[in-house]
């Protein structure tokens, strides 16, 4: 059995070093735009506007990814980009799963009314496609990074709500909860000392997933102009850009994308392997 | 019976999802800053013109009122006036559905070949190189999001390596000589291949890209079904019988591992759907989705509730066939 863990664990390590060790370069990104950045981000220049990145010809150095249609320069945007992309990870992520995993263990563990309520409303928000919920939402709230963190939360917390609910059911049938009743411990007090720990595992991992999913609707948002505003630097409306200019700048596109890419990935890859880690029995 | 009770309650449920979806659609969005008929008017356009235009579109009286008499109109058929197009919202929602129909089935199509491939090959390969290929290629395939597929296959196959078409539904010089919006599925039966063809390169992206997480999710679902399977007394007893391994796996395994794997397309069928609206949008792609947005930017408020609930109806509509297939197709619940 041990020596099972041990091989267990060793397969899982590189995907959670290289996953954390990517969001750890981000977070140091973040912290340290204003000196990493070898422009301002905001800084237009039409008479340096589409340069290309350093190893191409025509690139000029000061702007080593080269520059948008407005002469802002790419590295700079990507860079002070992650700030926002990591705030709205954070804080959205954080609120999502404190309301999502607290009505979904409310519903689970009370069962009744509560329950009837809350799964009635999982089931209204589903029939909402989320992407166009959220855009509504924005259009509603006007655009900004509170109305973003707001959007997130109030879309996503059925992800958590779902799977909690249907945890803290099979938790709430076991025996422990049971003795604890009959040792006279109240209902709100055995879910959260005995539920809540049991099921905490698999809200670390939904957490780390939903931090990866609200970095994507960030950048869904800012594509379709909805984000903080247009001019600050925000990975989706570089993509937009992007997007626009494809056929003369691939790499207005390309930057912000691969760095999208590899961030929703780590988030990803570390919930998966967060997973394995709690659960070795399960792979 | 049973079956018959099932659907009774599923209908049920399905309209009071569809009420509450209709409430909070209405109540939202008329929070919204911003007069849409201010935005329709000319500038110079006197108080009368205003208070005329508001109550040609009912935005004159209270919003329960005005709820009411937007839910009397659905159940007659009439979704209100478009106001940026002052055409009716049925029309215009109706006219857009068949291409977000056609998108969202082919990426459907897509997903279950891709899918099915990946997990019979890793079946058939089990314990082998390609199993861990077609797990690793799953993973990835599973946490990234149709959206960013889409923007590599604009790189990949619009700009790199330009072999499919980045934007819109057909190639505008075409003639079109439909009388549905059913493109695709008209063009084959009218034998236009041409324009078929024209049709599928617009298509291929933008399905690929809503196609492979959801192909990820079938290929590791059934993949799992299919193993647990193969360890079963009768699939060993049919390889005892000198059965060769493909048709152990397809005409042995495969029937009795789909059950969770079809059930599990349905659901995520739904997200899919849901994944139409970033996509198209992405893609230039005429359909619901792209309207959706639009609607939201131009703050016509009857389109976008029309838009909303045909999204609704749509999802729980596939929620409630799933459903029922599973009842059919399992015999515990049929007799439960």
């Amino acid at each position: 059995m041990a020596d099972g863990r041990a091989a267990v664990k060793r397969r899982i390590n590189p995907r959670l070093w290289l996953s954390g060790g990517w969001l750890m370069i981000l977070v140091i990104a973040a912290l340290g735009a204003p000196l990493l950045a070898p422009q301002d981000p905001l800084a237009q220049d039409l008479f340096a506007s589409r340069l290309p990145p350093l190893w191409q010809a025509g690139a000029e150095p000061g702007f080593p990814l080269g520059t948008d249609s407005l002469g802002r320069d790419v590295l700079s945007r990507v860079l002070y980009g992650a700030r926002v992309a990591l705030i709205v990870a954070l804080i959205a992520g954080s609120c999502t799963c404190v309301l999502g995993a607290g009505l979904g263990l409310i519903a689970g563990y009370y069962r009744g009314w509560p329950d009837m309520v809350i799964s009635r409303l999982i089931e209204i928000w589903m029939a909402f496609p989320p992407v166009l919920f959220a855009i509504l939402l924005i259009a509603v709230m006007g655009t900004g990074l509170t109305s973003i963190i707001v959007a997130i939360v109030v879309i996503d917390w059925t992800r958590f709500a779902r799977v909690i609910r249907a945890e803290a059911m099979s938790q709430g049938a076991m025996d422990y909860v049971a003795s604890a009743k009959v040792a006279g411990r109240g209902r709100f007090g055995i879910m959260l000392r005995e539920i809540l720990p049991n099921v905490l595992p698999t809200i670390v991992v939904l957490l780390t997933l939903e931090m990866g999913i609200a970095v994507i609707v960030e950048a869904i948002l800012g594509f379709v102009n909805l984000s903080i505003s247009s001019d600050d630097p925000t990975w989706g409306s570089m993509i937009a850009e992007g997007r626009a200019a494809i056929h003369h700048s691939w790499w207005v596109l390309v930057f912000p994308l691969i760095t999208l890419f590899l961030t929703v990935l780590s988030f990803s890859q570390l919930g998966e392997g967060l997973k394995d880690h709690f659960d070795p029995v399960l792979r | 019976m049973t079956l018959l009770r099932i659907l009774l309650k599923r209908l049920l449920s399905m309209s009071i999802t569809l009420i509450g979806v209709a409430v909070i659609v209405f109540f939202v969005i008329r929070i919204v800053p911003g007069n849409p008929i201010a935005m329709m008017l000319p500038p110079g356009a006197g108080e009368e013109d205003i208070a005329r235009l508001k109550a040609l579109y009912g935005f004159d009286k209270s919003l329960p009122e005005q709820f009411l008499i937007w839910i009397q109109g659905i159940l007659g058929g009439d979704f209100g006036t478009s106001i940026t197009s002052r055409q009716p919202v049925s029309a215009l929602v109706l006219g857009r559905l068949p291409a977000t129909l056609e998108l969202s089935v082919m990426a459907l199509v897509m997903a279950v070949a891709i899918g099915g491939i990946l997990a019979l090959t890793g079946t058939r390969q089990r314990g082998g190189k390609a199993e861990a290929v077609i797990d690793i290629t799953n993973g990835i395939s599973l946490s990234v999001p149709d959206f960013l597929w889409g923007l590599f296959f604009i790189l990949l196959f619009g700009v790199l390596w330009p072999v499919f078409h980045i934007s819109g539904r057909v190639s505008p010089a075409l003639d079109l000589p439909f009388t549905t919006n059913f493109y695709l599925f008209e063009s084959l039966l009218r034998l236009r291949f041409d324009i078929w063809l024209d049709l599928v390169s617009h298509m291929f992206m933008p399905a690929l890209a809503l196609a492979i997480p959801l192909a990820a999710i079938i290929a590791q679902l059934l993949k799992q079904s299919l193993k647990e399977t193969m360890h079963l007394d009768y699939v060993t007893l049919a390889r005892t019988k000198g059965y060769s391994e493909n048709h152990v796996i397809l005409r042995e395994a495969l029937p009795n591992a789909i059950l969770p794997t079809l059930t599990l397309v349905g659901v995520q069928f739904t997200f899919l759907i849901g994944g139409t609206v970033i996509i198209e949008r992405l893609f230039s792609y005429e359909g619901l989705g792209n309207m959706a947005i639009d609607a939201v930017i131009n703050r016509d408020l009857p389109l976008i509730q029309g838009i909303v609930i045909l999204f609704a109806v749509i999802f729980t509509t596939v929620n409630l066939l799933v459903d029922l297939t599973y009842a059919v197709l399992n015999p515990r619940l049929r007799h439960g």
